[in-house]
């Protein structure tokens, strides 16, 4: 990919952080790094369409240390769980074998495995001796008959956000506007219910959250066309120019997706989250209100008192439980507003709140719902996140993954909220699984026993002295 | 012997193979205040880091150089000087490891001069061990990354000496990648049980065990051999190897010290376990104590306990090569079969391999093998979970990575009390998962109808037999 492209990519018009430092093209610094790399960032944006053979192109580090790492869901095929890679030998490097390698490994994925597409995933090594992978995809597609999608991700492109852009950037050259939708099927019709066509964007259906909002949907009259990527099959990412409206999920990583699709086929889109009551409720009536359909603005009131209801008197209990307990969130961008106010929904209070890839817009949106004095941290390093929950009293973390053990070994309760997470939140029934690993985390009682010295090493310190006193 | 069979096809699919670089930082994170940094893009490391934390459930110091497109086509060595700069001001560790990967070794770095050039840059920092390693993705896989990763560790931190024995009751152990912490810990109990003091090297037994530190927070590890202790190994009575994938290392530490050394390709089983003991009896001149004895009269007694499970048992294993031989060894020693053997790269002991043929591949290779020899147990790490479902058979998990399966690290399979638990796991899951007879009903027998099918399920704790 050349420089141009990726300043391209970072450059995005619609996403509002655009005019301040961005994130995708921030310097790293040696020695002083963490996170993701572009083809990290692209392959979790696609990996969870779940008909296509995923071919990593490179030596085995890429797929080989990280496959079958991530927590989406697929409700048919399973074939995105199988990691493919070409491995790349030493060999392969040095004489220049890899293009003919990628080219009879995407035969052998064909042959054995039959998927609806092949897509092909390039990184460090694989770029920088050259490969063509649009070359091999082209000649490919022409010879196999299955369609084949170059990605050009390599790691050194940047960051894991770059990545996310980069896929979409592939979904939407090479994917999308390829086939026309199927009619909506006879048997799916019910009288009376228009069936709207949608796209969800950035819902990766982690630990299969989305079907907790999936029959919503379905009662609503809502059709997703497709998703990019939850729970998503090929066919369906082919269609997705055909929606009329398109809803960006907690993530504005792959917003250039969205944009494109309003600028060329003239479909509107809106930013929401499936986290919390309120968040929920939100994004229901966007879609109502953008569809202009009197029908369904009236069953989408209907639907959002009925479930409000229904998940307010299920919560009751455990909100008693939970209320007034201080929590601490440490998360990027758009995604922390989105819980604070999912924990608020729970009368708990949220401390302070990480706001390290957040615009002034998202901090304005932080102090509306918290209020003027919310604490912001910008600092995500162990110590400065112990730190601020100590100065904050809290009595938990949360925060993705790569805290979880800056938590336990400062033997503090945890809320893991990043993609590796084994628990789904969404929607209103997914509260219910939230304040359960919320209350079990914070009331446990193995807090009380991790924290407790040896009885042996009080004697020591106290009684030691005073035992030698008498003898 | 084993015939290797090479790998024989252009896509790898359900990979088995962590890489060098894996291997490097893993050996790293055994020495004490120490941190990796992995010389490639910053998903090298992101990925280690994942990788490592899940399997063992612990925090992970690992860094990277962080290259990015300007510095992989221009020059990326500034990226090394810089960071190592950083680390050391940041943390002062006691040992930086700087293992090179794919990215940086197809750009074409020439690592040791990089750190000479540290050195002369920044006298500031000598007390820190900077130990650069040439790890590239494309060869090899974690096990021979991790003992190039202690042969450089021995280059860098071991002086050439003649002082062999001064140190009468120190021991080195150089510890291949198969090991677990479990395993470590019981090594170092096994050898001070004879009076002697063990120099473990590396020690993720006491950096990467998963026990709770009164600090709450540190960047670097919290664990492992000392930097002092790798000095005086030239000073050690003796060096015990454990694992065929650490004799250059092994070779480098004698050449240098003239310390002399036992070797052992794995430490499984009643035959492996008499060995060891017996070169510790030899090294210390002290007689077996009398609970070792007890422990070897409890593993034979295990033995022919698990005999009629383990007996005929046809078993498909893939793993690196030390495991995969360690496994197979242990396994056929009690009358089982290796159907399948599957390692992911080339190993001098792969020949030692008791089985027909060692395949070089995946997991996908694993799954035919098996299926073609009946396997009747799978043994591999967490990525078989799948591979084990559609054959039918159950899992037990070994090696790299096992992030589905609490405490998989901690496991301890050496040692006459390690092999005894081996053994039970084995004759637990063959015996949880055996199939009974189909049921024959004779076309004679009346008034039985639909008596079969009104049976209650059976619920949890309903014994099988």
């Amino acid at each position: 990919m050349k420089a141009a492209e990726i300043a391209q990519l970072l450059n995005e018009p619609a996403c509002v952080h655009n005019n301040k430092d961005k994130s995708g093209c921030a310097k790293t610094k040696p020695g002083a790094t963490a996170g993701g790399c572009s083809f990290d960032g692209a392959q979790i944006a696609l990996l969870p369409i779940a008909d296509v053979a995923h071919i990593v192109h490179g030596p085995s580090a890429c797929a080989g240390n990280a496959w079958d790492n991530r927590g989406t869901r697929s409700s048919g095929p399973t074939l995105y769980r199988i990691g493919m890679t070409t491995d790349l030998t030493e060999e392969d490097v040095i004489m220049g074998r890899g293009e003919k390698r990628l080219f009879h490994a995407i035969k052998q994925a064909i042959d054995d495995y039959a998927p609806k597409a092949v897509f092909l995933y390039s990184t460090c090594v694989a770029a920088l001796i050259g490969d063509d992978l649009g070359a091999v995809a082209r000649a490919a597609t022409e010879r196999w008959g299955v369609p084949v999608v170059p990605v050009d991700c390599a790691g050194f492109y940047g960051t894991k956000n770059l990545g996310n852009r980069i896929a979409g950037e592939a979904m939407f050259r090479h994917v999308i506007g390829t086939r026309e939708p199927e009619p909506v099927p006879e048997s799916a019709q019910r009288a009376g219910i228009k069936v709207h066509d949608v796209n969800l964007i950035g819902e990766y259906n982690i630990a299969g959250e989305f079907w907790y909002v999936a029959p919503l949907f379905d009662e609503l009259g809502l059709r997703i066309l497709g998703s990019l990527s939850g729970d998503a099959r090929f066919h369906e990412v082919q269609t997705m120019h055909r929606a009329k409206v398109s809803m960006v999920v907690c993530a504005k990583a792959l917003l250039n997706v969205a944009r494109k699709l309003e600028e060329n086929y003239g479909m509107p889109f809106f930013e929401g989250s499936f986290y919390g009551i309120t968040d929920t409720s939100q994004a229901f009536r966007d879609f109502a209100g953008l569809l202009r359909d009197p029908g369904l603005t009236a069953r989408t009131e209907a639907m959002i008192a009925r479930e409000e209801a229904k998940i307010r008197a299920a919560l009751l209990p455990w909100a008693e439980r939970l209320k007034g307990k201080r929590a601490l969130l440490y998360t990027g961008g758009v995604k922390s507003w989105s819980v604070v106010s999912a924990l608020q929904d729970l009368g708990m209070t949220v401390v302070a709140t990480g706001t390290k890839k957040s615009t002034e817009e998202d901090k304005a949106r932080i102090r509306e719902i918290m209020g003027d004095d919310a604490k912001m941290i910008t600092d995500g390093s162990p110590t400065a996140l112990l730190q601020a929950y100590k100065d904050y009293q809290a009595d938990i973390l949360i925060a993705g993954g790569r805290n979880l053990y800056t938590a336990l070994k400062a033997r503090i309760p945890f809320l893991d909220i990043n993609q590796e997470r084994e628990f789904g939140y969404a929607g209103y029934d997914g509260m219910l699984e939230l304040v359960r690993q919320l209350a079990l985390t914070i009331e446990s009682p193995v807090w009380d026993k991790v924290r407790k010295p040896a009885p042996w090493a009080a004697q020591k310190a106290v009684g030691e002295p005073l035992m030698a006193a008498r003898t | 012997m084993a015939e290797i069979l090479k790998r024989s096809k252009p896509l790898a699919v359900n990979p088995l193979k962590a890489s060098q670089p894996m291997g490097a930082a893993l050996a790293f994170l055994g020495l004490k205040n120490a941190i990796p940094m992995l010389h490639g893009s910053q998903g090298c490391t992101a990925f280690g880091k994942v990788f490592f934390v899940r399997h063992f459930r612990e925090p992970i110091p690992l860094q990277t150089t962080a290259m990015d497109q300007v510095s992989t086509i221009m020059s990326a060595d500034e990226n090394v000087i810089e960071g190592l700069r950083v680390i050391c001001e940041k943390n002062s560790p006691d040992v930086i490891g700087l293992p090179t990967t794919g990215l940086s070794e197809t750009q074409g770095v020439d690592i040791k001069r990089l750190v000479r050039r540290f050195r002369e840059l920044h006298p500031e920092f000598a007390a820190t061990a900077v130990v650069p390693v040439n790890t590239p993705d494309f060869s090899g896989c974690l096990e021979s990354g991790f003992a190039l990763a202690l042969e450089a560790i021995i280059d860098v931190m071991v002086q050439e000496s003649a002082l062999a024995g001064r140190r009468h009751k120190q021991v080195n152990v150089l510890c291949s990648s198969m090991l677990t912490p479990g395993d470590t810990e019981s090594i170092r109990d096994w050898i001070e049980a004879f009076g002697l003091r063990p120099v473990l090297l590396p020690d993720i037994g006491d950096s990467l065990d998963g026990h709770l530190v009164d600090v709450e927070t540190t960047p670097l590890t919290f664990g492992g051999t000392q930097k002092s202790e790798i000095e005086t190994m030239g000073e050690s009575v003796a060096t015990l190897v454990i694992g065929r994938s650490l004799a250059k290392a092994a070779d480098l530490l004698k050449d240098r010290t003239g310390v002399p050394d036992y070797r052992f390709d794995h430490l499984l089983g009643l035959d492996a376990c008499d060995a060891f003991t017996s070169a510790l009896a030899k090294i210390s001149g002290v007689p077996v104590p009398a609970r070792i004895d007890r422990r070897r009269a409890q593993l034979q007694d295990a033995m022919v306990d698990t005999h009629f499970m383990a007996g005929f048992l046809r078993v498909a294993i893939a793993a690196d090569a030390d495991l995969l031989v360690a496994l197979g060894a242990f396994l056929t020693g009690v009358g089982a079969e290796v159907v399948a053997a599957v390692a992911p790269a080339r190993a001098d002991v792969l020949a030692a391999m008791p089985a027909a043929s060692v395949r070089i591949g995946d997991l996908e290779d694993l799954e035919r093998a098996a299926l073609a020899g009946r396997a009747q147990l799978v043994i591999s790490n967490s990525h078989a979970v799948a591979s084990a479902e559609r054959l039918g058979v159950p899992l037990l998990r070994a090696g790299f990575p096992q992030y589905d399966w609490v405490g998989g690290y901690a496991r301890t399979w050496v040692g006459y009390r390690g092999a005894r638990a081996a053994l039970f796991d084995v004759a637990n899951l063959f015996t949880g998962s055996h199939h009974d007879t189909p049921a024959y009903r004779s076309i004679y027998r009346t008034g039985a109808a639909g008596e079969s099918q009104d049976r209650a399920a059976a619920g949890a704790g309903v014994v099988r037999h």
